[in-house]
């Protein structure tokens, strides 16, 4: 490689340092605000650090070596026939090995520690919130204060939160990146995420999976504060004139981008197991649709109960 | 009459989609005057369309792959534009419904029109060579498999001017492609226009597992197939195995979506996991697909620009092999946030990450080719080792998706999206374009210009970092994939560079064509005599170039790996033969041609549900294979008179090489 290339080079790498050293309080991922987050990072940063064992001699040998056995240097030895050596081979199958077995090892600790359906212990009862994904907003039900929330999510620092979140829509992913794990919502289906945020902040909430047309629109406030101006919080809540009956859901349910966030004081009991209840029970629950079908499938339950 | 086709079809109101289309159509009529005024379309016909032969079948291929990467590149521009306005108030200049089906488009067609055609016209091009064969093993199955692939091309770009593309991404995730979600004809067209192409895979597939494993030269066992074939043979066995689910995915959601059933629907029994596991069970192998053949093409160009064997040959081989059954073990890895145990998550992040192991071994191997080496550097040179580079840390960013940890944070965001760009990009495309410049002008006859081919080597490079390093920084800034806008600024100064990087590849992309116009009209400079022009190691090097029709006069006899090295160490390179004999070959035939045809009347009827037109299609289709299959006379004869006659005027054009190099004294 020539003069030239090498400036190129320089040029790239100071410019990759550039972007990581500037904003760093941007990059979300990296300024994790709770211990699964911060756990994330640590698998992240320790990868890469491992893997750098094999990459930078790689980006040390991509330069040299073609440097050095160029054809105009007539100097450097050339052997035109060699090309085995079991020393070499050797090393260039056990070291990659090496280090995906220690990641291996990594990695199988750090996903059961973290699997997203695991409580986080830390002698707090955890606060119970449902998550229901709509066109395109998000619902969050308090189920034990039986109170509602759309398009933003507040809960108090330091209590470990437990989800259980739906969809009742298409597939769509639930995630706070500064609070770690995200995890995809399907409707008729229950997925389960327990996080916890160490510090009062206001963290971006958002949509990870593509949901159609009002996808981008699809992100909420999450809002950690202290555990007094969450009950604060919960009091104000529940003096809502609005209440999440069924009538109020379907209007809700109906697509549409930007809602408004809106409290609920009061919630139809297991709206949340009814909405999935929705995609299952299909005989009695979702009328409209398939009539023909659910009236022959009673005809036949019918049949066999005379019989 | 027409099903669902009616006027209201044709997006008059946008003046974007009007514009690419008017665009469109005016460079087809423009390409079609120039064949009427040329007075080509006899030779385009007898010469091409209905052309049989493997090395015309490989240029259509690749011709078709370098239009449809500029239509897929325009789709990026309006990407990469997107979002760099699109921050905080502004909305940009594209509503959500285009900016869905811009990027769906961008994918589909990179993966499948771009990629794909790319590599199967260079295999075409190389691989009968290679192996000392005079074409594949089914010559009408290979021109039938361009012209589904081309027909179900023409299908994305006539969903540009009639209705609309799907708006649920490239991978189609149900249930957003069920009718509830996606009522328009978008995602009809994606269906059709990937099964339809799908079918043209599956049987280019079973083409050249045939060939390579029957048809190679005596003498040339498994281990001493150059590395390329290697490569080809496991893709092919890739493709054999990962299609055939595709197209059952894909069938079932169309019957969801044409007969009402619901295998994916949210209700009623239907499982969108079921689509995700299979899409996947595709879609991994598919990355492998299109990365080993690329992987051979580096492996070929190492070797011959150092002027050593590849290092570590049963290495390479044994590495493909395990890259190739692993492929099929790794599919959860896209969907670790779906819900499933740690021990299912772990189970298929290690064996992601245990491909990491063979994928390293090649590495290391290319680079101790180089090693005590001679290097030239030309500009396949130059792509392979820009590749080592992005390719390595490509790899690094796999390695940290595949642990599931990692996965939960980084899934679907711009990290992602930087990762298997840099996979694609560099792992397949910079392959394809060495082997473009490579084999070019085996295939042609004169070699490209270097000046230009590096200049797009650079643009391309710095372009690529400039466009896809911003987007790891987003990625872990928290950014999703797929945002048509955004609200947090932070994020905009990134995507303006990334812009600024597409830009650069553009130039790239204006380098190439350049350098395509600069090497037609220096042709008669250039021009490669020897059909050697790099000093090759493999038998491909030993034919004229272009190859005449039957590529070897005499089957060639192979003796260790680098055949055309042993061979001229041994003083045995272009041997006169005692006598010539006559030569059977395919004869042209248009069927494949007219199945193309009525594969993208049937496709194009399906979308709209015009269902006399599709079953008419249909029928003609299967009528116009029985006809060929009842047709006996489909071979002719070169007689040896002529063999001679061609291959003496290549012993002319050695003879002329030799006495132009002989008084510089070399």
């Amino acid at each position: 490689m020539n003069k030239k290339s090498d400036w190129v080079f320089i040029g790239l790498l100071s410019l990759c340092t550039a972007f990581f050293l500037g904003g760093c309080s941007d990059i979300l991922l990296l300024n994790p605000k709770g211990p699964i987050g911060d756990a994330e990072r640590f698998v992240i940063i320790a990868s890469i650090a491992l893997m750098l064992i094999v990459v930078i001699p790689v980006f040390i040998m991509v330069f040299l070596f073609p440097r050095k056995y160029r054809a105009s240097n007539i100097k450097a030895t050339y052997m035109p026939k060699w090309s085995r050596s079991g020393k070499i081979e050797l090393v260039i199958w056990l070291v990659p090995t090496i280090i995906i077995t220690v990641l291996g090892i990594l990695i199988w600790n750090t996903t059961h520690r973290l699997d997203p359906y695991k409580p986080i212990d830390t002698g707090v009862k955890p606060i119970n919130i449902e998550v229901v994904s709509l066109d395109w907003k998000w619902l969050f039900i308090y189920p034990d204060q039986n109170i509602a929330i759309v398009n933003e999510l507040v809960f108090p620092a330091n209590v470990p939160l437990s989800f259980r979140i739906t969809s009742d829509t298409v597939m769509t992913s639930f995630f706070i990146p500064q609070l770690g794990s995200q995890i995809y919502a399907m409707a008729g289906m229950q997925t389960r995420l327990h996080l916890l945020a160490d510090e009062p902040g206001v963290y971006a909430g958002q949509n990870q999976q593509l949901s159609g047309r009002g996808f981008a629109d699809m992100n909420f406030k999450a809002i950690a504060v202290s555990r007094e101006e969450y009950k604060a919080w919960v009091q104000k809540v529940k003096q809502s004139a609005d209440k999440l009956d069924l009538a109020r859901y379907e209007k809700i349910q109906k697509p549409s981008s930007d809602y408004p966030v809106s409290h609920f004081s009061s919630v139809k009991p297991d709206l949340f197991d009814y909405i999935m209840r929705k995609y299952n029970e299909t005989m009695d629950m979702n009328p409209g649709a398939m009539n023909e079908e659910s009236g022959s499938m009673h005809i036949k339950t019918g049949a066999l109960e005379g019989s | 009459m027409f099903g669902k086709l009616g006027l209201s079809a044709i997006p008059y109101h946008d003046p974007i989609v009007m514009g690419a289309v008017g665009g469109s159509i005016l460079l087809a009529v423009v390409i079609l005057a120039l064949i009427t005024y040329y007075r080509k379309w006899t030779i385009l016909w007898k010469e091409w369309l209905t052309s049989v032969d493997h090395k015309r079948i490989g240029i259509m291929y690749i011709i078709l792959a370098l239009v449809m990467m500029l239509r897929g590149l325009s789709d990026a521009v309006m990407i990469r534009s997107q979002q760099a306005l699109a921050a905080g108030m502004s909305h940009g200049f594209l509503p959500p419904d285009h900016f869905n089906q811009v990027f769906s488009a961008h994918g589909t067609i990179m993966i499948i029109f771009v990629a794909m055609p790319f590599m199967v016209g260079l295999m075409n091009i190389v691989i009968p060579l290679q192996i000392g064969a005079r074409d594949v093993a089914f010559p009408f199955l290979n021109s039938v498999s361009l012209w589904l692939t081309t027909a179900a091309a023409l299908l994305v770009m006539v969903s540009l001017g009639v209705g609309e593309f799907s708006k649920a991404g490239w991978s189609g995730y149900a249930p957003l492609t069920e009718l509830k979600y996606s009522p328009g004809t978008g995602v009809d067209y994606w269906i059709w226009a990937f099964q339809i192409a799908g079918v043209g895979s599956l049987m280019t597939s079973i083409n050249f597992l045939v060939t390579i494993l029957k048809m190679r030269a005596p003498g040339m066992t498994l281990m001493r197939m150059p590395i390329f074939v290697w490569t080809v043979l496991c893709t092919a066995v890739l493709m054999v195995l990962s299609f055939p689910v595709l197209t059952a995915a894909l069938a079932m959601l169309t019957l969801d979506r044409y007969l009402g059933m619901h295998f994916f629907t949210n209700a009623l029994g239907g499982n969108m996991m079921m689509y995700t596991n299979l899409f996947w069970i595709w879609g991994h192998p598919e990355v492998y697909i299109v990365v080993l053949p690329a992987f051979g093409i580096f492996s070929e160009v190492v070797a011959t620009f150092s002027g050593k064997p590849l290092f570590g040959y049963t290495s390479m081989v044994l590495a493909t092999m395990a890259i190739m059954v692993l492929s099929f073990s790794v599919w959860l890895h896209h969907f670790f946030t779906m819900g499933a145990s740690p021990n299912v998550n772990i189970f298929f992040g290690i064996t992601t990450m245990i491909i990491a192991v063979p994928t390293g071994v090649k590495i290391f191997n290319w680079l101790f080719t180089m090693y005590r080496g001679r290097i030239r550097f030309t500009t396949p040179m130059f792509w392979t080792l820009g590749f080592i580079m992005t390719f390595t840390t490509g790899g690094m960013t796999g390695v940290l998706l595949a642990s599931p940890p990692a996965d939960f944070v980084l899934h679907n965001s711009l990290f992602l999206i930087a990762h298997f760009h840099t996979m694609l990009i560099t792992g397949s495309l910079f392959g394809y374009l060495a082997g473009y410049a490579y084999w070019f002008p085996k295939s042609i006859g004169f070699t490209l210009n270097e000046k230009w081919g590096k200049r797009t080597f650079w643009s391309w490079l710095i372009g690529f970092c400039l466009a896809f390093i911003p987007l790891y920084v987003l990625g872990l800034m928290g950014m999703p994939r797929r945002m048509v806008h955004y609200d947090n600024l932070a994020w905009q100064p990134y995507l303006i560079i990334a812009a600024g990087g597409l830009a650069l590849i553009l130039i790239g992309v204006l380098c190439q064509t350049i350098q395509l116009v600069v090497s037609i009209k220096e042709r008669h400079t250039a021009r490669d005599l020897t059909g050697d022009p790099w000093d090759g190691r493999t038998l491909e090097w030993t034919t004229a170039s272009p190859p005449a029709v039957y590529n070897f006069a005499t089957t060639p006899e192979v003796h260790g790996i680098d055949a055309f090295t042993d061979m001229k160490e041994k003083g045995i390179t272009y041997l006169k033969p005692d006598r010539y004999h006559d030569i059977h070959m395919p004869k042209n035939t248009a069927a494949g041609f007219v199945n193309g045809i009525l594969s993208f009347i049937f496709g194009f009827a399906m979308v709209w549900y015009i269902w006399w037109l599709a079953a008419i299609s249909a029928l003609g289709m299967l009528v116009s294979v029985i006809i060929r299959s009842a047709d006996d006379d489909t071979e002719y004869t070169v007689p040896a008179a002529e063999v001679e006659r061609i291959e003496n005027l290549h012993y002319r054009e050695l003879a002329t090489a030799a006495a132009m190099s002989r008084p510089t004294g070399e």
